[in-house]
């Protein structure tokens, strides 16, 4: 199967966790997909949509839109950038001259996982990765996306996988975007609760669909000097046997 | 300069949020709920069916709030009842105060409601000389404490029963021996059983207002409810406007809702129904029946379509129960009568969007609430809205707002975007190698709090990117 992709690459991911960006696209091609990734995009306009700047969001929402119209389809490996332009979009440009494009492209968008087993319809990758791993629901993957079963039947097909089921693995790890910065304490606090969670089972990774709630666990995970590292889906889906490098974790994508 | 409700919060939330014994107690009593929530949803038969229901329900009578509140008044007032409709707080306090007056009422006991603590009732009536009881357990608790409620169904679920004990023992018992849930039980029970019997009035809030019917639906588990309305001479309802329902029948599906949203039970031990005073040949009932249907803002929130459905609530309580923010800074943090998602969504608009649009922000918006709502209020998409309404209505932080006009030039600008990043990852690189995170000068500093820096790479996706296609 050939099938041509536009990658969306959240500017968080961009700039921070390119890493998980790289994982996508080999995941992707492996699959078969052709892989393009326009140079012009920037952000989904997420961080001053969640803080009631819509003026100042849909100026970059159109700048998106202009950017992937002509795409046959859009995959990003985050859900909560992807429920944006799902769900927000047609709301958000209800009165702009694209906002017929917004609706159409809001129809094309996937998140990675989704795209794989709804889209693409494969759930054996050809990954391998022999580790203990917890996954954590992130919210809007979940609740926005309604993207419940497809991630764990990626999971399930990764060869030496061990998954072990994590408690209160639907309860928001605290990122929240500008939450995290606004209410520094109370982020931190959801953030450790999250971390007691996965030092209770002790998984060695944990992995979820959204890099922004893996980046802000790392650094709770971090800061404590916990044993389990997070990854992405991405990240476990692009590790194959005999690759040789042993998997790399968010943590280790430093400067 | 006094500390403004944005301050406090904050201030209260980082003390709460800190706090392993606050976080275990409540921790231990939501996952028990956890447990009998999703038991009892399992009971009934298709769940998304019934919410869907009970939104439709909901729908129908506060988009015709106008008929349904008349017919409902037609029939109390035919029954002999009286209805008072109170257009804000100190309408509806005044009038429960002047009925009590004229009555020669000096003491009260109350059965659990909201609506009288956001009307600050019980201390309008004590300026009168008047004793007020809280009969509901939690709330005389609470009332001991001189707390307002921590959650508006379980108002003392912050305190451990050794706490509680502790407070007996210093205002009701000082023989109180053990920390038995039995024994405090009996001591609260004997306490208050004096109160039901001297008290010459009865102030219950309603569930539901049936129009059809003109009965005030009251759900609870103590039956302290149907002490304070069937003994004392007087009962007064005090209740908003945003309760009435159309049909008796639609009790069959919004009673084991609530129920099962609340507490989980399949219904909650006493579900009384009352359609006015006392009739002639009745043997027991209030002889002075009286509703104060409380406006006290809900106008205006009907008036704004994109929100009208925030009337919907039927104060079950599993928005503040799932809310992973509750669960860590708890109910009182918040500052107001009602505590949590359906809170942040509400204050704003009773109290004012300039004092309370803080409350909108303190949430990741994970839309916890929203998906076990059983009337499928979508709070956190209107929390979303009251961000938008503050930051349209000018009332943000100028220096955020400068940051987001500057936010949104370099995203519409590709190149400004991608200089801006690699700059900022160079800069962070820099201060972090001179041992400079978590200072002053660390724009991170907020971030490196409670966390290790983020991972600041050489080189951005898109720079890979680009050399790859050059080295294709």
């Amino acid at each position: 199967m050939s099938r041509k992709v536009s990658l969306f690459v959240p500017c968080f991911v961009d700039q921070l966790l390119p890493e998980v960006a790289v994982d996508t696209v080999k995941v992707l091609r492996r699959v078969g997909c052709e892989v393009d990734f326009p140079e012009d995009q920037t952000c989904c306009g997420q961080p001053a949509l969640n803080t009631g700047y819509w003026g100042e969001a849909r100026p970059c929402a159109e700048h998106f839109v202009r950017v992937f119209k002509n795409a046959e389809v859009v995959v990003s490996p985050s859900g909560s950038c992807v429920s944006v332009i799902r769900l927000f979009y047609p709301e958000l440009l209800a009165h702009s001259s694209l906002r017929e494009d917004a609706i159409s492209l809001a129809g094309r968008t996937f998140e990675f996982s989704e795209f794989l087993v709804k889209v693409a319809e494969v759930t054996q990758v050809g990954a391998s990765f022999p580790h203990t791993v917890t996954y954590h629901a992130s919210c809007h993957g979940l609740r926005e996306l309604n993207l419940r079963s497809e991630p764990m039947q990626l999971l399930r097909e990764v060869e030496g996988l061990k998954l072990i089921p994590m408690v209160r693995s639907e309860e928001c790890c605290g990122f929240g975007g500008t939450f995290a910065a606004k209410f520094a304490d109370i982020s931190g606090a959801m953030g450790n609760s999250k971390a007691d969670s996965v030092d209770a089972i002790g998984a060695e990774f944990v992995t979820a669909i959204d890099p922004s709630c893996l980046m802000h666990l790392q650094g709770i995970l971090g800061k404590r000097n916990a044993a389990a590292r997070t990854i992405h889906l991405a990240s476990i889906l692009a590790q194959q046997r005999g690759a040789g490098s042993s998997p790399q974790g968010l943590a280790e994508e430093k400067p | 300069m006094t500390q403004t409700a944005a301050q406090r919060f904050l201030e209260d939330a980082a003390v709460k949020s800190a706090d392993l014994v606050h976080r275990e107690i409540i921790r231990r009593g939501m996952d028990s709920y956890d447990a009998a929530h999703l038991k009892g949803r399992a009971r009934i038969k298709d769940w998304e069916a019934a919410r869907e229901k009970c939104q439709e329900i909901k729908r129908e009578a506060i988009n015709h709030l106008d008929r349904y509140l008349v017919q409902f008044e037609e029939k109390v007032v035919a029954r002999g009842g009286h209805v008072y409709w109170a257009a804000n707080a100190e309408e509806a306090c005044t009038y429960v105060k002047d009925l009590a007056l004229r009555f020669g009422v000096r003491t009260v006991v109350k059965s659990k409601s909201m609506v009288t603590e956001e009307i600050h009732l019980s201390p309008a009536l004590e300026k009168e000389g008047i004793k007020v009881w809280e009969t509901d357990l939690g709330e005389f608790i609470v009332q001991l404490r001189n707390e307002g409620p921590y959650h508006i169904v379980t108002p003392a679920m912050h305190l451990n029963r050794g706490q509680i004990a502790t407070l007996f023992r210093e205002k009701l018992d000082p023989a109180i021996a053990s920390d038995d849930p039995a024994d405090l039980m009996a001591v609260a029970r004997r306490k208050l059983r004096e109160a039901f019997f001297a008290a010459e009035m009865g102030i219950s809030g309603a569930n539901f207002l049936v129009a059809d019917a003109g009965v005030v639906a009251i759900s609870t588990n103590e039956g302290n409810g149907r002490l304070c309305t069937s003994v004392p001479p007087i009962h007064v309802v005090v209740t908003g406007i945003e309760k009435v329902i159309p049909r008796l029948d639609d009790l069959a599906v919004l009673w084991p809702v609530l129920a099962t949203s609340g507490t989980g039970q399949g219904i909650t031990t006493y579900s009384t129904m009352i359609a006015g005073p006392r009739q002639p040949g009745e043997v027991d009932g209030a002889k002075e029946f009286h509703v104060v249907l409380v406006d006290n803002g809900r106008s205006r929130l009907l008036a704004d379509a994109e929100q009208r459905e925030v009337l919907h609530c039927i104060r079950c309580g599993a928005c503040l129960n799932i809310c992973p923010v509750f669960r860590h800074v708890g109910g009182h943090t918040y500052g107001t009568t009602y505590p949590g998602p359906i809170g942040s969504v509400l204050t704003p608009h009773l109290n004012g969007i300039k004092e309370f649009k803080h409350l909108s922000y303190a949430s990741s918006l994970c839309g916890a609430c929203s998906s076990v709502c059983p009337v499928k209020i979508d709070l956190h998409h209107h929390l979303l809205e009251n961000r938008r309404n503050a930051a349209e209505a000018g009332v943000t932080k100028s220096s955020e707002r400068m940051i987001f006009r500057m936010w949104r030039a370099a995203m519409v600008r590709p190149r400004v975007y991608a200089f801006g990043g690699w700059s900022m990852r160079k800069a962070l690189r820099m201060l972090y190698a001179l041992g400079l995170a978590g200072t002053v000068v660390d724009p991170m500093r907020v971030w490196n709090r409670y966390r290790a820096p983020v991972p600041l790479p050489l080189q951005s996706f898109r720079a890979r990117w680009r050399k790859d296609r050059a080295g294709n």
